[in-house]
């Protein structure tokens, strides 16, 4: 009846992790009662879950992101402190099991379930609103992704509280990851999570390729379209090509494990050095799908607080085409010392250090912008500062790794964990941060507090530093990444500093919530009446904040890179129509979030061989999908004088306001210098 | 604001040159004991230095650009619209091409003649290792001297080492940092690794890739001694009481708590290193080619599985 799944899968047994289950099934009852309290159910259900607006999928998308840096952070907490404890004879407070959980389940949140739905989350808000356009290509299928990436996540926190979580590393190396080794349910919870959390990164990736290609307003040439969308276009064109090379390797381990098939398995013909290759066919374009857009946020804000045009355009989108094509042949140099002859790997590593070139071009380009430009210090641009030098040195020691003899001694050693932190923390949470400060005011309407935000910057940045600085020196002392524990004492000074850096990064994340706290409750003096706090230069800064359920009443033409700010300078941004046409949008619908329900039934089903719920569930979807494909009353018609209203409104809040390039006088260009 | 950046940026310097003029004798890979590492430890810090002509500019401008032309500061020019200078462009594509260029370069050298299987030229004889990594534990066979050790493993000093690995468990990765590269170990499969010290000593070794609940306890002393000490060492192993027949390997493969203490067999079951091949691979090394691509410098275990 319920499968493997008994009361011995609760871990009562263990202190740290049922502290932990106690903890977030507690918070998990007063969130709900708070709800219930303030009545919002209905409001949660009408509003958020069933909601298929693009804005309203974003602010969920980062919702679970932050929650599962939460937890993924806490996950490095406990890490840092095993290996400050556990030196010389000790054994620390964590058992081997327990500690290679932490770390496996570190690393997948990270990457699946922190990274990937802040990065679609920030796409979902802004893509739309850039292209000039009212929603994305399909909007159920992006209520479905959602609430896949849901159910993936829901996946790998039950595992916390039921069973426990994969040994295995978040890469899941075979034949670790076989039923041989790791007979547990572990794998199963990181195999059934990652697959449930990717089919819907595959969905996200086809729906923002169509956006992007087919939904721009007119005149929004390629070429014309501003960094963000091209690195978000990038970034999907991976997906779609990555994604699928993960769901296939998952479904090979899983008919191993389940049917006791021999894709990778040491005997019967299997061959453990596929999994690696094509694992790290995804893995590494993954690496550049949270990369990317990252570099797209930096190339906005720095125009936007240098207050001048994006130095380079063409050099930042050739840069960022390169970079996507050659983020497909450089997956070997995740195994180099696998015994492949030097030609193979001098390819993979050549083709390694040529992905530094546009990426160093990159990074002049964002410094050229700066350069003669009035820079504000928007907190934004502290995590933009912080990047790029941070990143600089990331990127360098990345390349160190990229020569083949030098990755024979550097692999697999903390100089890798420390290379991987130094490009992703900068390169991709530095740049969602960047992003979260400034598209915030355009999603809910108010500006997060500078004061907390800067306190939390500085104390990210010193505590990054001093929590990997170390690391690096440690791999050049030989010290293997995810050890339980260690006997040499040379170590252990080092490991002390690297556990005081992730105290100070904790308390950024407190400053944080302090900040998201404070804003909140001062939300009116914060409040963004124009809809373009910033002086922005792209279109999402021409709707209100936060936007009208349609975007924009009527779809603007675009005839330059900074379309809204050409728009300002020739006095035309806030020109209002003769009339306002009916608009046609998608009606909210359950069926998303029903659909990542039974997922994640399904998902939990396999994980503990409940064959007939797996079944149920599975059908269940397939009948939700039938469901939905007789359905025609799928869209609602928003009445002309409805919009006319919400306009009406809108220009007479902006009256008072006055933004840059409201009154209907022009302003004058400002003359452009020679050089 | 500046200040304090530079104030981070001035400790770090500091305490990374103070932890490597102080700590030198533990940063094992600056502290290398054989070609291979030196060799090694040379490619790590060109290809640093080549990166500081692009890193370095990089900070300067960092620090620079935003101090100059902060909002505050009217004085400095404005350019508004200004977006593109070729010179500019050229510049910024042409110096990373280049450094690549020389680093490429530097790389093609290198990896061919730092190949894990390439031989180590020596006028000393060299010493076959057979390393087969278990739960959790390193087994080391001295196939010319027929005995075998567990977790540690003694060689004379200048002798070229000649390592051919393999897994009886999950994969491995066989490092001993100061020695210089690493090499995975794979069930089923053979891979190689050539190592030498020049320099007598005990040198850490271990795994370096995650193998299950026993991963930490997965390390071992390698020592390099004279020929004479090897020698009367490989005497002592001979009398030891233990010999590995199939019997005590099966034994030996059993998971194990803690760390596993060294033991010496006197003897080894005629080719056993080939029956923890062939337990995965009842094929390997029965195709001619298997046998004269392991002479020579075969690559990759998929080279050994591809005769089935």
């Amino acid at each position: 009846m319920f499968g493997k799944l008994t009361l011995e899968a609760i871990p009562y047994h263990n202190m740290i992790t049922f502290s932990a289950v106690v903890g977030a099934v507690f918070l998990g009852l007063i969130i709900a009662a708070l709800i219930t309290y303030y009545g919002k159910w209905t409001y949660l259900y009408k509003e958020w879950l069933t909601s298929l607006d693009h804005k309203k999928i974003g602010v969920m998308y980062i919702v679970l992101s932050l929650v599962m840096l939460l937890r993924g952070f806490s996950d490095a907490i406990l890490m840092r402190s095993q290996q400050a404890v556990a030196a010389g004879g000790s054994l620390g407070f964590l058992n081997a099991s327990h500690f290679n959980q932490i770390f496996s389940a570190h690393g997948s949140i990270m990457i699946i379930f922190m990274a990937m739905p802040f990065l679609v989350g920030l796409m979902n808000i802004v893509v739309p609103q850039q292209i000039g356009a009212r929603d994305v290509a399909f909007p159920f299928m992006n209520s479905i992704s959602l609430w896949l990436t849901y159910a993936g996540a829901m996946l790998i926190m039950v595992s916390l509280g039921i069973g426990d979580f994969s040994q295995a590393g978040w890469s899941g190396y075979t034949p670790l990851t076989e039923m041989q080794y790791s007979p547990t349910t572990g794998v199963d919870y990181w195999i059934w999570g990652f697959q449930v959390a990717g089919i819907g990164s595959t969905m996200t990736g086809i729906n923002f390729l169509v956006t992007i290609l087919k939904g721009r307003a007119p005149g929004m040439k390629l070429m014309r379209m501003p960094l963000f969308v091209w690195t978000a276009l990038c970034t999907n064109v991976l997906m779609v090509w990555a994604f699928p090379v993960l769901t296939a390797a998952l479904a090979m381990i899983t008919l191993d494990r389940y049917l006791g098939m021999h894709f990778f398995t040491n005997g019967f013909g299997g061959n453990m050095m596929m999994y690696a290759n094509l694992f790290w066919t995804w893995g590494h374009p993954e690496v550049y799908i949270v990369i990317l857009p990252a570099f797209g946020i930096y190339s906005e804000v720095v125009a936007t607080f240098s207050k001048k045009r994006l130095f380079g355009y063409g050099s930042m989108v050739y840069a960022t085409a390169v970079i996507t094509i050659l983020s497909f042949s450089v997956w070997v140099h995740h195994f180099f010392t696998m015994g492949a002859s030097p030609n193979v790997n001098l390819f993979f590593g050549i083709a390694t250090m040529m992905i530094a070139i546009p990426t160093g071009v990159k990074i002049f380009n964002w410094l050229f912008t700066m350069y003669r430009g009035r820079i504000q210090f928007h907190q934004s641009m502290y995590w933009t500062i912080a990047f790029i030098v941070t990143f600089a040195v990331g990127g360098a020691s990345g390349v160190l790794m990229s020569v083949p003899p030098a990755d024979y001694v550097l692999h697999n050693s903390l100089f890798l964990v420390a290379h991987f932190h130094n490009v992703l923390i900068p390169g991709a949470l530095f740049g969602f941060f960047a992003g979260y400060y400034y598209w915030f005011p355009k999603a809910l309407g108010f500006r997060l507090r500078e004061d907390w935000g800067k306190r939390a910057f500085w104390c990210w940045l010193i505590g990054f530093y001093l929590a990997f600085a170390p690391l690096y020196v440690l791999g050049f002392m030989g010290m293997p990444r995810r050890m339980a524990h260690y006997a040499t004492m040379a170590w252990h000074p080092y490991l002390l500093v690297a556990a005081a850096g992730t105290a100070v990064i904790a308390l950024g994340i407190l400053f944080q919530g302090i900040q998201l706290a404070l804003s909140i409750k001062d939300r009116k003096a914060l409040s963004d009446p124009t809809g373009d706090p910033w002086d922005g230069r792209t279109l999402e800064w021409l709707t209100s904040s936060p936007p009208a359920e349609y975007n924009f009443p009527k779809i603007p033409h675009v005839d330059e890179i900074d379309a809204f700010m050409e728009m300002k300078e020739e006095g035309v941004a806030y020109q209002r129509p003769d009339h306002y046409n009916d608009i046609e949008m998608p009606k909210n619908t359950p069926l998303g979030v029903i659909i990542g329900s039974l997922a994640f039934v399904c998902g939990f089903a396999l994980v503990w061989y409940i064959w007939w719920l797996a079944l149920v569930a599975a059908l269940g979807i397939l009948a939700t999908v039938i469901a939905r494909s007789w359905d025609d009353d799928i869209f609602k018609i928003i009445p002309a004088a409805e919009v006319q209203r919400i306009e009406d409104e809108r220009y007479r809040q902006l009256a008072t306001v006055e933004p840059r390039g409201f009154a209907d006088k022009p302003l004058m260009p400002e003359p452009a210098p020679e050089v | 604001m500046k200040r304090k950046k530079y104030l981070v940026l001035f400790g770090l310097l500091s305490l990374g040159a103070v932890t490597f003029l102080a700590g030198c004798s533990t940063i094992l890979l600056f502290n290398p004991k054989g070609p291979i590492g030196e060799a090694e430890k040379f490619l790590i810090l060109a290809a640093i230095g080549l990166m500081a002509i692009v890193v370095i500019p990089v900070f300067i401008m960092a620090f620079w650009f935003p101090v100059k032309y902060r909002a505050s500061n009217t004085a400095s020019t404005y350019t508004p619209k200004w977006s593109y200078s070729a010179k500019i462009d050229l510049v910024m594509w042409a110096v990373p091409i280049a450094i690549v260029t020389v680093l490429a370069i530097l790389a093609w050298t290198r990896t061919h003649s730092l190949d894990p299987y390439k031989p180590i030229p020596s006028a000393h004889k060299p010493i076959n290792i057979q390393a087969v990594s278990l739960d959790w534990k390193w087994l080391f066979i001295y196939p010319d001297q027929n005995i075998a050790t567990v977790n540690q493993l003694m060689f004379p000093v200048n002798a070229p080492l000649s390592f051919k690995l393999t897994s009886d468990t999950v994969m491995t990765s066989f490092f001993i940092p100061q020695l210089g590269s690493q090499m995975y170990a794979m069930g089923g499969m053979q891979t190689q690794l050539n190592l030498l010290a020049d320099k007598p000593g005990t040198y850490a070794g271990h795994n370096n890739q995650i193998s299950g609940i026993g991963y930490a306890n997965m390390h071992f002393k390698a020592q390099a001694v004279s020929l004479e000490d090897f020698q009367a060492w490989v005497q002592k192993v001979r009398q030891s009481p233990e010999k590995l027949d199939l019997q005590r390997y099966k034994q030996l493969t059993q998971p194990n708590d803690g760390y596993y203490p060294v033991t010496y067999f006197s003897a080894v079951e005629p080719d056993l290193f080939l029956y923890v091949l062939r337990k995965y691979d009842p094929n390997w090394g029965k195709h001619p080619s298997h046998i004269s691509r392991s002479s020579t410098a075969p690559h990759a275990g998929t080279v050994v599985t591809e005769g089935n």
